[in-house]
């Protein structure tokens, strides 16, 4: 692969790297004083989900590490090959303890890039064994090229019937590589065609291959339907690859994100699409209502974009070696002016779009 | 300060209250011709992004660019949206120049 767009934050010793500096700036400025309204105002006025609480649980989310090959302008995370955040398999061993009494039928395995983690492969064979109906593994593509040790990631993946989800910020080399780092565009054309040739995407195919899309600038992103059949046309006549469906996410405005938005001055324009934006509509299906977000060091949290702000769930279990899935049901979601993110327009989740 | 304040765009809405019953109909008018039709949304938005540029109006340029942006539309579509209306805007220069020639040719011919 070619050369890294950046290092990660933390490596940079950008003040940005600190959560709480994060925060800081969530509150303060045109929200503290009231150009914009808080979150909080916003959902306690215009819906009855305040304080938002969990429906049932339906998709335990492990980050197995924040190491990474590549190292995305707007990665939320701030992963990167410098991270040496990696869960052990001792940790892995309290999730899959988890994972064989939990009541979600989604499992869904991110990192960083969670193949980068050393007992990844352990681990998918002892969860796959678990029968839980949805097995995510977020791969970012470029992972299965970047290494011969890699390669026969599509058979493994097929052989444990992963459900592939991978990003693609669009479907022409340019604005890819803008945003994921040169080369990145034509590894990942050649990481689908080995998924498809194994039957992934495949129309009638069972192994399910999905796409996420997320904005490579500082705009919201359009419609999922519409998007999804722009990424079909492009990428069949381009270079004949099929995939199911695209999941549409917004960027969050954390991290290396609010780190871009600041250095470019979109900061305050940006927040103002997404109240503008807010429809009410996906507050009760946020994906922080049936979702638990277990970190690399086994903490738990409401979401990924929480535990990267290190904001732990609000429940006296707090680490995955004490869970108990009804305590934890039992709790108020902790909300910040970032999720906006996830109630702007039809919405946007891990799984894409939350509103019809 | 310049007459444009790009801010002013996030009041658009605002019309409406010096005038409720137009500013509606026009709005609902509005968001009924970009929706999905015979045309898709996103070659609406190239043709509003075009428009916006032989409109001159900084407005709909901000607008249309993110809105263009949104639909996955690239920096090159936009430019030969842009040089669409461009050579609008000069053949209707240019075409005139016919009416020229002719009134040359009646007085001078």
């Amino acid at each position: 692969m070619g050369k890294l767009k950046t290092q990660s934050l933390q490596k940079r010793d950008s003040d940005l790297a600190q959560s709480n500096r994060q925060l800081e700036i969530l509150s303060n400025g045109i929200f503290k004083t009231g150009e914009l309204p808080t979150f909080a105002k916003k959902i306690k006025e215009t819906t009855n989900h305040f304080p938002l609480r969990p429906r049932k649980l339906e998709i335990l989310q492990i980050n197995v590490g924040y190491m990474c090959n590549q190292v995305c302008e707007h990665c939320h995370v701030d992963a990167g090959p410098d991270r040496k955040e990696i869960m052990t398999w001792e940790t892995m061993e309290q999730c899959l303890d988890v994972i064989r009494n939990t009541g979600a039928h989604t499992l869904d395995l991110t990192g960083g890039a969670p193949e980068m983690n050393p007992h990844f492969r352990r681990f998918v064979e002892e969860a796959s064994k678990a029968g839980i109906k949805d097995f995510i593994v977020r791969s970012n593509l470029t992972i299965i090229r970047a290494n011969k040790k890699h390669y026969d990631l599509p058979d493994f993946f097929k052989k444990h019937n992963v459900h592939v989800v991978s990003s693609m910020p669009h479907w022409t080399r340019g604005k890819t590589d803008k945003q994921r780092g040169e080369g990145v565009f034509d590894l990942s054309i050649k990481a689908l065609q080995e998924l498809n040739a194994r039957g992934y995407g495949m129309p009638d195919s069972d192994l399910r291959l999905d796409l996420v899309y997320n904005p490579s600038g500082a705009f919201l992103p359009g419609d999922q339907d519409a998007m999804e059949k722009d990424f079909k046309k492009a990428l069949m006549e381009d270079f004949g690859i099929q995939f199911h469906s695209l999941f549409a996410i917004t960027n969050l405005p954390i991290a290396r994100f609010l780190d871009y938005l600041i250095a470019s001055e979109n900061y305050e324009d940006y927040m103002y699409q997404l109240v503008e934006a807010y429809n009410p509509a996906a507050v009760q299906n946020v994906m922080c209502t049936n979702t638990i977000s277990i970190s690399w060091d086994g903490y738990l949290y409401d979401c990924d974009f929480n535990q990267m702000l290190e904001l732990k769930v609000a429940s006296k279990v707090q680490h995955i070696s004490e869970y108990n899935e009804e305590v934890l049901n039992d709790r108020d979601i902790i909300i910040s002016q970032h999720c906006y993110g996830c109630t702007a327009g039809a919405g946007s989740s891990c799984q894409g779009a939350v509103t019809e | 300060m310049s007459y444009y304040d790009p801010k002013d765009l996030r009041k658009f809405g605002d019309i409406t209250e010096w005038s409720e019953e137009l500013g509606t109909k026009f709005f609902d008018y509005y968001g009924k011709v970009f929706e999905e039709g015979a045309l898709t949304a996103r070659e609406k938005s190239l043709i509003a992004l075009a428009v916006a540029h032989t409109e001159q109006c900084p407005y709909c340029i901000d607008a249309y660019t993110k809105d263009s942006l949104q639909r996955g539309v690239t920096k090159e579509e936009m430019m030969e949206a842009v040089h669409v209306g461009a050579a609008i805007k000069s053949g209707a220069t240019l075409v005139h120049g016919v009416m020229m020639m002719n009134k040359v040719n009646k007085l001078d011919g």
